[in-house]
């Protein structure tokens, strides 16, 4: 395929998780994690994204690359190519 | 929440370069990679219903609701990728109707065709209308609209046409492969947004022990116990009806035949990869029970919200005491269910016996409300929308494969240019949508119209493994006897129904129209049986029909029965990597799962 989902996919839990963490930071200790039991879960879950995210990003990263180094795989037996 | 929708959309643009053929479209091509297709194969069937409808029976029966993944799943999955992916990828079928020409014959094949696209475009609209529902209850958008100065009646029509322009975007420019992309994508958000949320509520009711010792009664963790009987467990079924009608018939019909979830894995580039994908498919679905059965229990667990007083002392000295009283509502309930409200005269709802109803629907949307500060709480509530998109995307993908190929290129226009139906495939998205949203509109006229629909395609889907069970494996089944079989099942179906009624209702929706021979102790025993007679009169009445006709030559059936096509050659892969072994790994989870919570 040409788009490793891994890439778009990885961005944007990076993105999620670095908007939760800053926000996190910033309202450490604020009255809303009364809710949560004073765990600041937009803190700890925002870094667990992040890394999720990351290495998605970095896996895809990678993956993609191989795909292009290597040739073009023979279309497997028993497949019909229409078009192209 | 904006991001998410931008890069939904963003996802669509890029892949638009690739859509060059119809195969690209409806197919993706044929080449993903299997884990993406497997996680799609359980995101596209992880709609509306499943989310808040498993939480919700996660608070209304406990971890007996997880027989519908490890009972009603789990082997019907394995069944797919070990025996029936063969036939349904090999055969070179672009769907599934598709198959049943090929294996049986063209009114076969209509049949299925037309009940199926009808059905995929109700379902889209059942999904699209639940959320714009919870989107109004939850009071997500009245935010927006009230700085924007726009009445909140709009909020619903805003919600309908919001996720049809999202889906339909999305669809209308990459296809099934955008499709699966965001399903994959609605997969991990679904995680994201709900681990957190059972996380901070097993902590919040003390762990697991806590949880054991909050719970109104010790049945609810456990799913086998008072199986024996059916007036000896909360679900009113014995073990009998719960592993044929439950295990058997219902979830092989399902996973097994619908072009919904199957579709993804004829998307893969190998056969030994399609076989892979609903088994890669099971491993999540096994655990998935603790992400939306366990926030339902959590919530029965949890203490009823009272009125709370906080005191604080400002910056100037003057001391604000602030009370906060929870709704009528919420203060009736139990744990955080809600008593359910009467939507027209916002009253409680009694029963007969006086005390108030709970609306399970919304036990997972109110532990996400109740437990999530600003901030998560977007993305638990992005978690949610992402559920109910996954679920129409799905089922529009699948309408638009088999209204080009099995309706329109079939019947109306036949031998156009490939350009022609690729075209056909992109209007046929944009009609499926605009159907969806007139059934969604429908639904908010008639009160009945969503249990009334889903009934009928119980009476469609209940007979229909019957008829690909005897064509796979059985090479004298014939066309005849497929198409009578197929319509006696149903027959028979409706038949049962309008005979039986469970305990505690009224004769009319909920069978009993016919005459009242019988009486279930619940509507799910009601079902379950319901399907076993359809499947077993559309078994028997197959048979017989096919005895009397003339098969299909066997030369014609190579690759479509079992007997005639030659085993998936495996040779040059290593045992542990073949499907089978993956195969016997999950049954042997599924076990063991089973005995823990037994």
């Amino acid at each position: 395929m040409n788009l490793d989902l891994r890439i778009p996919m990885g961005l944007m839990f990076t993105l999620v998780g670095l908007i939760l963490t800053v926000y996190g930071f910033s309202t450490q200790g604020s009255e809303i994690y009364q809710k949560s039991m004073g765990i600041n879960a937009n803190l700890d879950w925002g870094i667990v994204l992040l890394i999720f995210g990351f290495t998605m990003f970095l896996l895809g990263r990678r993956g993609q690359r191989e795909a292009l180094r290597k040739p073009q795989k023979p279309a497997p037996e028993g497949t019909i190519r229409r078009g192209h | 929440m904006l991001l998410y929708f931008v890069f939904v959309l963003g996802i669509g643009f890029a892949l638009k370069r690739y859509m060059k053929t119809s195969k690209d479209f409806f197919q993706a091509g044929r080449a993903l990679p299997a884990w993406i297709c497997g996680l799609a194969f359980i995101s596209a069937n992880l709609g509306a219903q499943e989310v808040i409808g498993m939480g919700a029976s996660g608070a209304k029966y406990g971890i007996a609701t997880s027989h519908f993944y490890w009972i009603g799943a789990i082997p019907a999955m394995i069944f797919v990728g070990i025996f029936m992916m063969p036939f349904y990828y090999g055969s070179k079928a672009r769907s599934v109707p598709e198959f049943l020409r090929l294996r049986f014959d063209e009114k076969t094949r209509a049949l299925n065709a037309c009940s199926f696209a009808v059905m995929t475009v109700f379902s889209s609209g059942i999904s699209m209308y639940a959320m714009a529902r919870l989107i109004q209850t939850l009071h997500v958008f009245d935010y927006i609209f009230l700085s924007a100065g726009l009445p909140l009646g709009y909020i619903f029509h805003f919600s309908i046409l919001l996720s049809a322009i999202i889906v339909l975007g999305y669809i209308f420019l990459g296809g099934l492969t955008s499709a699966i992309y965001n399903e994959v994508l609605q997969f991990f958000l679904i995680i994201a947004g709900f681990l957190p949320l059972v996380l901070i509520g097993l902590k919040n009711v003390g762990g697991w022990s806590g949880l054991k010792a909050s719970l109104p009664s010790p049945a609810y963790l456990h799913s086998w116990q008072g199986m024996e009987h059916a007036n000896t467990n909360p679900l009113g079924v014995e073990w009998f009806g719960l592993a044929m009608g439950l295990g058997f018939v219902l979830s092989f019909g399902y996973w097994c035949t619908d072009f919904l979830v199957i579709q993804t894995a004829m998307a893969t580039d190998t056969q030994e990869n399609a076989r892979r994908v609903p088994l890669i498919a099971a491993i999540p679905k096994m655990f998935f029970p603790f992400l939306v059965i366990l926030p339902g229990l959590l919530a029965i667990a949890a203490t009823t919200p009272k009125a709370v007083t906080t005191t604080k002392v400002e910056a100037n000295g003057a001391i604000v005491r602030n009370t906060s009283f929870p709704s009528e509502a919420e203060l009736k309930g139990q744990g955080l269910v809600p008593a359910k409200t009467n939507p027209l005269t916002g009253k409680i709802m009694l029963d007969a016996s006086g005390k108030p109803l709970l609306d399970y629907d919304l036990a997972i949307p109110s532990m996400l409300l109740h437990y999530f500060p600003t901030g998560i709480l977007g993305l638990g509530l992005t978690a949610l929308l992402a559920s109910f998109m996954s679920g129409m995307a799905g089922n529009v993908t699948a309408f638009n494969t088999v209204w080009t190929y099995d309706l329109y290129q079939s019947y109306i226009k036949k031998g156009a240019s490939d350009r022609h139906y690729l075209a056909m495939g992109r209007w046929a998205t944009v009609g499926g949508i605009l159907l969806s949203m007139a059934t969604a509109y429908a639904a908010t006229g008639f009160n009945n119209i969503m249990d009334t629909l889903q009934l009928v395609f119980s009476f469609v889907n209940a007979p229909l493994f019957a008829t690909f069970l005897l064509g796979m494996f059985w090479k004298r089944a014939t066309g005849n006897g497929a198409f009578i079989g197929l319509i006696s099942g149903t027959t028979a179906a409706i038949i049962h129904h309008g005979l039986t009624l469970p305990i505690e209702a009224h004769p009319g929706l909920h069978g009993g129209w016919i005459a009242i021979v019988h009486h279930y102790p619940s509507d799910m025993a009601q079902n379950f049986w319901t399907a076993i007679w359809a499947f077993s009169t559309n078994f028997v009445v197959t048979i017989i029909v096919s005895l009397f006709g003339k098969p299909k030559p066997e030369s014609e059936l190579v690759g479509l029965v079992h007997s005639l096509t030659p085993k998936p050659e495996l040779g040059h892969l290593p045992w542990w990597r073949r499907p089978e072994a993956l195969a016997i790994v999950l049954l042997v989870m599924v076990v063991g799962l089973n005995i823990i919570f037994r």
